[in-house]
């Protein structure tokens, strides 16, 4: 069910960034969901693309370090609340999520939010039980 | 100024004599090494020479020379020319197995080397009526040892503070009126930074003098020092393979160290050939150790590049002068006072999982080295959390500290990021333009 991730390794300079989006553009990679964690030294970038097999090769081309990982997305409804409901459910089951970022679809009066947890399958039936609808890769390339 | 001297008929000795004096020395250290320690005894062999070729200096350029290798394959006892039973002490450098140096010392050794640093305290003013302020590590490294003993043979007051906690250290400084102290000169920019930050001015600071090494450092640093303290600050030079400090020390000239010659005899080869080079050239410095009796090096390759002098000095001293080392002919890095060679950090690198790919950058910020390593980072290393980023950085900068006995700041960066040359990875980047 996990969705994939594709992780970019980028020092903290400026230009780094556009210099990843830009090798994806060119390569006609469609950027989902983009979050970025840093340090004053370096920056890891977590992408949602429609083709994240075609980003880690065109990425590895080019040099990058590139991790892909899976991580648990899940469709909550675009109104207040709804992301406090998921982490409740998660919470209860004692999930610890070591981050997440959301976001918010063109064509759904839905949000996506995106967990990296330890357990995926745990996690994946626990929002389940909890009444929540888990997006597939299938629902990213929809997109 | 009027002059002391700790030991003036050997410090103001004609040159003549001290050739004489020398010349008898080193025919009896040549027996003695070769009758005791059977490494260089193969070394003299195999290069055809016997004890009884060597009749005065000037038969020294026959004599094998001792690298930094040979300590490394003598280790720990092969160069050892007195039984165990007979020493007292040893002192050694930071770093692996293969790069630390293990001295030895008999008690007369200890005295000699002691008298060296006493000679370096009096020349900075020093006397009974000082209060001296040792500030200098303590333990294996010789700083502290070495300067702590000559302050107890010239008679002053000593404080034995080692390095570090500088509160207490202006604390008794102040209390106590220190007149001298004794540091690597970025610890005592540091002090000074800290007394003048605590609104000290120059002239409420007790101390006169300072004599500190251990560490290069440039005239401005010395001048700046200078005038934050209020003092005269004296320069003084030592390895760890020939004693520690005191090989050489500063007069009040300041123009050079002299050269405890009567211990130490000083030669300048060019690096590449060997050859013995005519005083005033510059070369790598070689040190033949006359008098000791446990660790006795002879022609004992010290890799830092020099140029000697036999100017007459305004002190009066006849000791041959060094300048200050322009460098070195071994990649080998002076960080805070500490010999750190890229080797080291390879294998800190490597034993931790990582490939050798990294860089050394050494900048010099408020007179204060700065040290960091930057590691590129592996695919298989690589995961998408900070956290496990970060506390990779840390625990491999805890090995290095482990490894060197100081902290530097590792950098994990992208792969192929670290700067190469011609292909070849730039593996040390020194901004600090200390020459």
């Amino acid at each position: 069910m996990a969705i994939k991730q594709l992780t970019v390794f980028v020092q903290n300079r400026k230009g780094t960034i556009v210099a990843v989006t830009d090798i994806l553009a060119k390569n006609n990679i469609n950027i989902r969901a983009l979050s970025i964690a840093e340090t004053e030294d370096f920056g890891i970038l977590r992408l949602i693309v429609n083709d994240e097999k075609a980003a880690e090769k065109v990425l590895e081309e080019q040099g990058y370090l590139i991790k892909v990982v899976d991580v648990v997305g899940v469709k909550i409804g675009d109104e207040p609340g709804k992301l406090t409901s998921a982490l409740d459910v998660l919470d209860k089951a004692d999930i610890n999520v070591e981050y997440l970022y959301a976001f918010m679809t063109r064509t759904e009066k839905h949000a996506y939010v995106v967990f990296r947890v330890e357990d995926n399958s745990v996690a994946e039936s626990v929002l389940v039980n909890g009444g929540f609808k888990l997006i597939t890769e299938a629902d990213i390339n929809k997109l | 100024m009027a002059q002391n001297y700790y030991q003036k008929e050997i410090e103001t000795m004609p040159v003549e004599e001290m050739k004489k004096l020398q010349s008898e020395k080193l025919v009896k250290q040549v027996k003695h090494v070769y009758e005791n320690v059977p490494y260089y005894k193969n070394l003299m062999d195999e290069k055809g020479v016997k004890p009884e070729d060597i009749n005065g200096i000037e038969d020294l350029h026959k004599l094998p020379f001792l690298t930094k290798a040979d300590l490394r394959d003598a280790y720990p006892y092969g160069l050892l020319a007195k039984p165990l039973e007979d020493c007292v002490r040893i002192q050694s450098t930071s770093g692996t197995t293969g790069r630390r140096v293990v001295a030895f010392y008999t008690q007369k050794d200890v005295d000699l080397w002691e008298d060296c640093c006493a000679r370096a305290i009096v020349a900075a003013g020093g006397s009974n009526k000082d209060v001296c302020q040792v500030a200098y590590g303590y333990g294996l490294f010789t700083g502290g040892p070495g300067l702590n003993g000559g302050s107890h043979k010239v008679g002053c007051l000593t404080l034995p503070m080692s390095s570090g906690n500088t509160e207490r250290q202006i604390q008794f400084m102040t209390d106590l009126s220190a007149t001298i102290l004794c540091c690597t000169p970025s610890y005592a920019a540091y002090i000074g930074e800290t007394l003048k930050e605590q609104g000290y001015k120059p002239e409420d600071i007790p101390l006169k003098a300072g004599i500190f090494g251990a560490e290069p450092w440039t005239e401005e640093m010395r001048r700046e020092i200078e005038k934050t303290l209020g003092i005269k600050a004296y320069d003084i030079y030592g390895l760890t393979e020939t004693t520690g400090p005191g090989v050489s020390f500063e007069c009040s000239e300041q123009t050079g160290m002299h050269i405890n010659e009567d211990h130490f005899l000083a030669e300048i080869i060019d690096p590449d050939t060997g050859e013995v080079l005519p005083e005033g050239e510059k070369g790598e410095l070689v040190f033949t150790s006359l008098d000791k009796e446990a660790f006795p090096l002879l022609r004992y390759r010290t890799r830092d590049i020099c140029v000697l002098s036999r100017k007459k000095c305004s002190c009066g001293r006849t000791l041959i002068k060094m300048a200050k080392p322009m460098g070195r002919t071994d990649d080998m890095l002076i960080i805070r006072g500490v010999n750190v060679f890229p080797s080291q950090i390879e294998t800190v690198l490597l034993n931790e999982g990582y490939q050798p790919n990294y860089q050394i950058v050494v900048d010099r910020l408020n007179n204060t080295d700065t040290f960091e390593v930057n590691v590129e980072l592996s695919p298989e290393q690589f995961t998408d959390k900070v956290s496990n980023v970060l506390a990779m950085e840390k625990s491999l900068a805890n090995a290095m500290k482990t490894m060197l006995g100081i902290n530097p700041t590792v950098h994990l960066v992208a792969p192929k990021t670290i700067a190469r040359s011609e292909g070849k990875a730039v593996r040390v980047v020194d901004k600090r333009k200390l020459i």
